[in-house]
Formats: C-alpha cells, structure tokens, sequence
C-alpha cells in the first residue's frame, strides 16, 4: 500500500498520466492514430532519439551532458553512405561508420577527462567540428542507392508483428542499460558521481575512466543511430538529424532526470520517449511543421525543468504561510 | 621581531601584487598571441594570394565580421557570470525578420522607430531567458537551448502567417542605407561595432557592476554571500545579450537585404567561438571585450582567407569547431601553468 501510495505520486505516474492524456487525445483528433499502421509509424519515427537517449540518461545522471550525439549521426551517417557508394561491403560500411562514432566520442571523453574540461563547452565545439566534418566528407551531396536488405532495417518490421526492427533494437539496449543503471556496481557509480564527483573520487571510483567509457559509449550509439537512420530514409546526407540534440535531452529530462545529476530513472526517460512520440505524431496528425513541432519540443523541454522549480518554491511558500498560520494561533 | 614581521607582511603583499599582475600577463599575452595568430594568417594567405592585403579586402572583413561581434559583446556578457546563451542566432533572426516586415509593411515609417522595434523586442527575448535562469533556476543551457527552438520556432509562426520572405525591393532605401552608409570613410557597420565594443568594454572594466560581473563569474555563492545580487546581474547578462542580438538582428536586415524564416540560424555557434577564441574563460570570471573583438577578427579573417585561396565553404563549420575546442583547451594549459608559478613561487616564499 505505502509503495502504491509512492508510485501514485512519483514523477513517473505523472508520466504515465501524460501518455494516456496524449494518447486520447490522439485517438479522439484521428480515427487512425491507434492503427498498428500508426504506431509503426510513431515507433520508428522516435527510435533513433529513444537509442540515443539511453546513453545520454547515464551520461546527465553522472552530472555531464553530451550535445554532440547529433551531429556524430550525421558524421556517422555520411561516412556510411561514402563508403558504400566507394563500392565497399555493407558491412564493412556499417563496421567503419560505429568506429567512426568510438573515436569521436573517445575524442570528447579523452579531452574532458584528461584535461579536466567542461562537457558542455567541449561538446559544443564537437557539435560543430563533427557537423562539419559531416559537410567536408559529403558536401552538399547524397547517397541514396542503398540495398533493399539494408534499408528493411529502417522500414520494415519483425515478420507478422507491427514492431519496427529499430524498436527491436531500442528494446534489447533498454534492457541492458536499465540492468547495467539500476542493478550494478557500475551503476551506482554513476549516481555517485552525478551527486558528489570528490566524494566519489576519494571513495575508490575512477571518475576520469568511467566518463571516458560513458563517451565512448554515447558516440558508438549516435553512430549506430546514424546507420538506423540513413537506412529509414535511404539517404546519407550532411545535414541528417540536425537538431536531434534538442529532443535527446528533452525525453531524458522530461523523464524525470536531474539535469545536475544524481537522481532520475530509466524507466522515466522511456516512458518520455513515448510521450514525446505520441505528441510528434499527434502534432503531425494535425499537418504542424517540424519547424513549429521543434517549438513544442523546447518549451517542454524548459517546463521540464522549470515545472518542478516552481512547484517547490510554491510548496515552500504555503508550508511557510501554515507554519506562520500555527504559530499566530499558539499566541 | 617587528622589522621581521613587517617584512614578512610585505614579501607576502609583494607576493599578491605579482600574482595579480600574472593574471593581468596572462590576458595580455592571450591578446597579443592572438594578435600574432592574426599577422600570421594574414602573412601566410598574403604571400599565396596579394589580393588579400588590400585595404578593401580588410574593410571587407571587418563588414563581414561586425553584426557577429556585436552578438559576441552580449554573449561575452553572459558567459563572464559562468552561464551560456545558445538562443543568439535564434534572437537575431527574430528581430532581422520582424524589422524587415516592419519595414515592408510601413515603408513610410521613421528609421529610428524600426530600429527601437527590434531592440526592443531583442531585449524582451534576452529578458525571458534571464527570468528563465535566474528566477526559474533552470541551468542556462537548458533555458537557451529551450528558446533556441521555440524563437526560432516564432519566427516560422508569423512567417507563415504573413510572409515567407522579405526582399530587398519591399523595403525602403534608407532601412538598407544603415549597412551601407560610410562616416568619413569608415562604413557605419564597423563604427556600430566598435562603439558598442567601447561602451561595454569600459563598463565592465570601470563600472561596479562590471566589476561584479566578474565576481559572480569567479565564485556565484561567493558573490551572493557578500552582497553582490548575484540573480540581477545574471538576468541582466541575458537580458543585455537580447538587447544586442536584437540591434544585431536590425543591422542583419539591413546588410542581407532578403530576410527569411532561416535567417541567422547556427549563428551561435560562430558567436561562442569569437568568445572563446578571444579568451574568455569558460568557467567565467575572466576575459576582455577586447580579446573577443580579436577572435571574432580572426575567425572572420579564417572565413575570408578560405574564399581567397578557393577553399570549400564546407570547411567552416569544421573550422569553427576545432576553433572552440583548440581555445578552451589552449586555456586549460594556461591556467595549469599559471596554478604552477604561483604555487612554486609560494613555495619559495
């Protein structure tokens, strides 16, 4: 009873509310939004974030933040489709395209961790070196000739289901991230850094290592994003997924994370996942432009953090005010 | 016992006035290794491309380099009291279309009227993105990364509302006449630049509030603690930021002429870069107007230099990149050196 009470009131229920709300919504303005047709198309529109997403939940749970996941797509992206068209096996392709993203998330983690800088500049630098690296590889070319066995992994589903193979995919990680975060020493590391990184430090954890592996991890996984995508939309262009880093962090704080670190479930961020899903492709249903659903993205991804700010500077004036109201009658 | 411990007290004053004046070293040397940067791209595209020396090919640069320091001056602000704007290129494309259709609508209207417009509502969008940090105590880089889509985001609202694009024949002359007016010689562009550069430049090395900037920037609880209003002076970076982005979005107007929903998007990028280049530290606390106005130089002259020599455009995003990268790691081993001497020196002491 008492952990029903605490799940009532959780972050999580909230979450739980929303969706529902989103998908009646959705269900009342569309006759087809709970067509299997459609939540093929709402799942794997969403996948490549919801994967991107995991890594990004530890990452801002270890009290970093990694803003290059989209433009390594992109990198990775382009350098799959050069590769490809060069005549070179899928893959082998596919192989040099995750390696791609190792060495560019390696290449933030060793210049955080070894030169002790912030995440936040260092990624922003990256968000543009790899972005343009992007553009300097494929110019304002495309490759769209890709085999049908590959681009079946963005389009098609698991044979008789609805299930995209991306969601198949986001699944299987899910898991192991949800596993590696909740049920392991390695996790609990994590959170200890995120809430205290000298405390940390001096209680045995190799904080410059473990960020390091974080970063790598956050680069392999944009790239592995980067394939899924180029094979959803058969085409491998520079300025693929511009901009994902904004719904990225939006579902990992909106479920529920503590952008200063420390605190936040994975359970939460896939549940946002959805959500923010649900809300793309109600907004979609409703023919509004990516450019004005990018908007809706933002504000929520400000209230997601703003929300809770104002809620306990609110409660905090109504317990002063009781705690004034008591005292006056003691008198 | 008395001479033994005055002496102690001034070799320990002695002390602190050399570390003061290494500090002060280190942002001049940070110049004048930009300054040499500068003479060495200009020295090494000049002697493969002469054409590049002429005098209007600097006016040139510096035309092209003058709305962007404008926005760096606010960024600067902002980012001296250890948070980030990311919604500049999304502040300046608002005001530069919002001015522009100002404009179309009302040709007949005064100049100045279009030009308070757009500052004005510069101003209001830095405003909300100080409230945002400041009072809603959301991390600035949540905050502008929020706004950087949802201005943007406006901007594609009323556009879609009213026009897609502004062009340069719907809009009066003397709108367009601001970028390219010259006083005694000098285009009024630069003359813009380089005076807001001065005005800000000496409020934060004269003001109080200035020098307050600074120390929310060194140490924000510290600041508070001893009476600094440490949440005003964040609000007020921003707010300042909207202020110039919004002057530079009617200068953008202006110089481009065509003015559509993208206008100035991924400016920010070139704006962080021109600050860090410059020299302002990244944790805050330190940094010069004119250091920025030196990086914001060299990176136009970077631009300027890969048109010359028929490098691929495709190159500059890249190039910004590794800029922001290679200045905040060149700081890092600054400060690391400079920790080093002071330490040592203490020793010796």
């Amino acid at each position: 009873m008492k952990r029903l009470t605490s799940f009532l009131t959780s972050w999580e229920a909230l979450l739980v509310a929303l969706l529902l709300i989103g998908v009646m919504i959705g269900s009342v303005l569309s006759p087809y939004f709970l067509s299997a047709f459609n939540f093929n198309a709402l799942t794997s529109n969403i996948m490549e974030i919801a994967i991107m997403a995991l890594p990004m939940t530890l990452i801002i749970i270890a009290g970093e933040i990694d803003l290059s996941v989209a433009s390594v797509l992109g990198l990775s992206s382009v350098v799959l489709g050069l590769l490809w068209e060069r005549g070179n096996p899928m893959w082998l392709a596919i192989g040099v395209a995750l390696l791609v993203g190792l060495v560019a998330g390696c290449l933030n983690g060793l210049l955080i961790t070894k030169l002790a800088l912030p995440s936040l500049v260092i990624t922003i630098g990256s968000l543009a070196l790899y972005r343009g690296l992007a553009y300097v590889v494929l110019g304002d070319q495309a490759v769209s000739n890709f085999p049908t066995a590959f681009t079946n992994l963005g389009f098609g589903s698991i044979p008789g289901t609805e299930i995209p193979w991306s969601g198949l995919i986001f699944a299987i990680l899910a898991v192991i991230f949800g596993v590696v975060l909740h049920f392991s020493w390695a996790g609990r590391q994590l959170y200890a850094m995120g809430n205290n990184k000298e405390a940390a430090r001096f209680s045995g954890i190799n904080v410059g290592r473990v960020k390091l592996v974080l970063f790598m991890l956050s680069g392999v996984i944009a790239a592995l994003a980067g394939v899924i995508f180029t094979a959803r939309f058969s085409s491998a262009r520079p300025d693929n997924a511009v901009g994902f880093e904004l719904t990225v962090v939006t579902v990992v704080l909106l479920g529920g994370v503590n952008i200063f670190g420390g605190r936040g479930s994975l359970l939460g961020v896939v549940l946002a996942i959805f959500i923010v899903g649900v809300l793309q492709n109600v907004l979609g249903l409703l023919n509004i432009s990516g450019d004005i659903q990018s908007l809706v993205i933002g504000l929520l991804l400000i209230f997601s953090v703003l929300g809770p700010n104002l809620a306990r500077r609110i409660q905090v004036v109504f317990t002063r005010r009781r705690l004034a109201v008591g005292s006056s009658k003691q008198v | 016992m008395t001479t033994t411990s005055q002496d102690q007290e001034r070799t320990k004053q002695h002390g602190q006035v050399s570390q003061a004046r290494l500090l002060g070293l280190v942002n001049r040397v940070r110049e004048l290794g930009l300054l040499i940067v500068l003479l060495l791209i200009i020295l090494i595209v000049g002697i493969q491309a002469p054409r590049f020396l002429s005098i209007d090919n600097f006016e040139q640069i510096l035309l092209s380099v003058a709305i962007l320091a404008i926005a760096a001056v606010g960024e600067t602000l902002v980012v001296l009291t250890r948070n980030v704007d990311l919604s500049v290129g999304s502040m300046v494309g608002v005001t530069a279309f919002v001015t522009a259709y100002f404009f179309k609508q009302l040709p007949g209207s005064n100049l100045l009227l279009g030009i308070l417009l757009g500052c004005a509502l510069g101003l209001v969008l830095g405003m909300v993105n100080g409230l945002i940090v400041s009072f809603g105590r959301v991390p600035a880089i949540v905050a502008t990364l929020g706004t950087l889509y949802v201005y943007r985001g406006l901007i594609f609202i009323f556009s879609s509302n009213t026009t897609s694009q502004v062009n340069a024949s719907d809009v009066p002359i003397s709108y367009l006449a601001l970028a390219t007016t010259q006083i005694f010689g000098i285009p009024a562009l630069i003359l813009i630049a380089a005076v807001i550069a001065i005005i800000v430049g000496y409020f934060l090395h004269a003001s109080q509030s200035g020098r307050q900037l600074y120390a929310v920037g060194s140490n924000p609880d510290a600041a508070n603690m001893i009476g600094i209003p440490r949440d005003w002076l964040v609000f007020g970076a921003f707010a300042a930021s909207g202020l110039l982005c919004g002057l530079a979005g009617v200068l953008w107007g202006a110089r481009f002429a065509t003015v559509d929903a993208t206008a100035a998007t991924g400016l920010e990028l070139q704006v962080i870069a021109a600050v860090v280049v410059g020299g302002v530290n990244i944790f805050g606390g330190s940094g010069t107007i004119l250091g920025v106005m030196l990086g914001a130089i060299v990176l136009g002259t970077l631009q300027n230099a890969l048109n010359i020599l028929n490098i691929s455009q495709f190159w500059l995003l890249a190039l910004y990149g590794a800029a922001i990268i290679g200045a905040v790691v060149l700081d890092a081993f600054i400060t690391r050196w400079v920790q080093r001497t002071i330490l040592s020196r203490r020793k010796k002491a």
